[in-house]
C-alpha cells in the first residue's frame, strides 16, 4: 500500500508547481487563478490524506470548506476580471498599475 | 490494478496535468489541463476513501468552477503569443522560489520518522458498508452547523458580489416603470375636447 508520505510529496509537488506558475505567467491573471486553484487542490489533497490516515472526518469537512470559499473566491476573482477588462482592456499584470504611487 | 499501481499512474497524470497548467500558451489549453488535474485528483481522492469530496470535486470544479473558468477565457479574447512575454525572463527566479519551496517541503514531509509507515500505520479498509457521505453529513449537520451556515452566507456573498460587479446599465436600454404606471391617473392620459359637431352639407 501506499505510505503517508508519497501523498504528501504529491500534494508537495502540486503546490510548488502552482507557486511557480505565479512566477512564470505575470503576464496574465487568468492563469494565476487557475495556479491558485492548483495550489488549493494540493493542500485539500493533504487534507484528505491525513483524515484517511488518522481515521478522522474533521479533515474532509474542512476541505468541504475550503472548497466552498475557493469556488466564492474564483467567482469574485472572475468577475473583477471581466470588469477589469471591460474598462483597461489587458489583463496583463503589468499594465494595471493604477494604484502605484 | 492494485491501489498501489494506480497511485503512481495517478500521480504521474497530475504532475504532469499541473506542469501543463503552467506552461502551457494557451490559457484554453490551462483550463483544460486544469479540468484534467481536478479529475485524476478526484481519483486520487477515491483511492484515499474520500468518495463525497472526490465527486463534489468533479460536479463543483469540473462543472461549476472550470465551466466558469472558460467562460471567461473565451469571453476575454486574449491573445495568448504577447501574454506570455515575461516567461522566459522569470524562469530563473521562478525555478529558483520553486526548487527552495521543494526541498523545504520535501525536507518535512519526505521524512519517514515523521510521517512515515511507523508514525502513520496503514489504516484499515472500510468495509462495503461504510458510508463516506453519511460520516460527513453526520458531523457536518451536527459538530460543524455554525461553519456550514457560514460557508452558505459566504456562497450568498459571492452570488451578489458576481452579479453586482459585472452588472451594467446600459444608457440606451428601455424598460418599463411599472410603479409610474400603477400611480397613472385618467387625467393624465385622456384629454376631453369638447368640439362644435360638424354640419353636414
Amino acid at each position: 500500500m501506499v505510505p503517508l508520505t508519497h501523498y504528501l510529496v504529491l500534494g508537495a509537488v502540486l503546490f510548488v508547481l502552482g507557486l511557480a506558475g505565479i512566477f512564470l505567467n505575470r503576464k496574465n491573471v487568468l492563469i494565476l487563478l487557475m495556479s491558485i486553484e492548483l495550489m488549493l487542490l494540493a493542500v485539500n489533497t493533504n487534507f484528505v490524506a491525513f483524515s484517511h490516515f488518522l481515521g478522522d472526518t474533521a479533515g474532509q469537512v474542512f476541505v468541504f470548506f475550503v472548497l466552498t470559499v475557493a469556488a466564492a473566491e474564483s467567482a469574485i476573482g472572475l468577475a473583477i476580471l471581466v470588469v477589469l477588462f471591460r474598462s483597461r482592456h489587458t489583463i496583463d499584470v503589468q499594465d494595471l498599475d493604477r494604484l502605484k504611487g | 490494478m492494485t491501489p498501489v499501481v494506480l497511485f503512481y499512474l495517478f500521480a504521474g497524470i497530475l504532475v504532469f496535468a499541473g506542469l501543463m497548467v503552467v506552461t502551457v500558451r494557451n490559457p484554453v489549453h490551462a483550463a483544460l489541463f486544469l479540468v484534467l488535474a481536478f479529475f485524476t485528483s478526484a481519483a486520487v481522492w477515491m483511492l484515499l476513501e474520500a468518495e463525497f469530496l472526490s465527486l463534489a470535486l468533479v460536479l463543483v470544479y469540473v462543472g461549476a468552477v472550470m465551466v466558469l473558468f472558460l467562460f471567461v477565457v473565451m469571453m476575454l479574447d486574449v491573445q495568448g503569443a504577447p501574454l506570455r512575454q515575461g516567461f522566459i525572463r522569470y524562469l530563473p527566479v521562478g525555478a529558483l522560489v520553486a526548487g527552495v519551496a521543494a526541498l523545504e517541503l520535501y525536507l518535512v514531509v519526505g521524512s519517514d520518522r515523521l510521517f512515515g509507515s511507523q508514525a502513520f500505520p496503514l489504516p484499515q479498509r472500510a468495509g462495503a458498508a461504510y458510508s463516506n457521505t453519511q460520516e460527513i453529513g453526520a458531523v457536518l449537520y451536527t459538530k460543524y452547523v455554525y461553519p456550514f451556515e457560514i460557508a452558505a452566507v459566504i456562497l450568498l456573498v459571492a452570488i451578489v458580489a458576481a452579479i453586482a460587479l459585472s452588472l451594467r446599465r446600459r444608457g440606451d436600454a428601455r424598460s418599463q416603470r411599472p410603479g409610474d404606471q400603477v400611480r397613472v391617473r385618467r387625467e393624465d392620459r385622456v384629454r376631453l375636447v369638447a368640439m362644435p359637431a360638424e354640419k353636414g352639407e
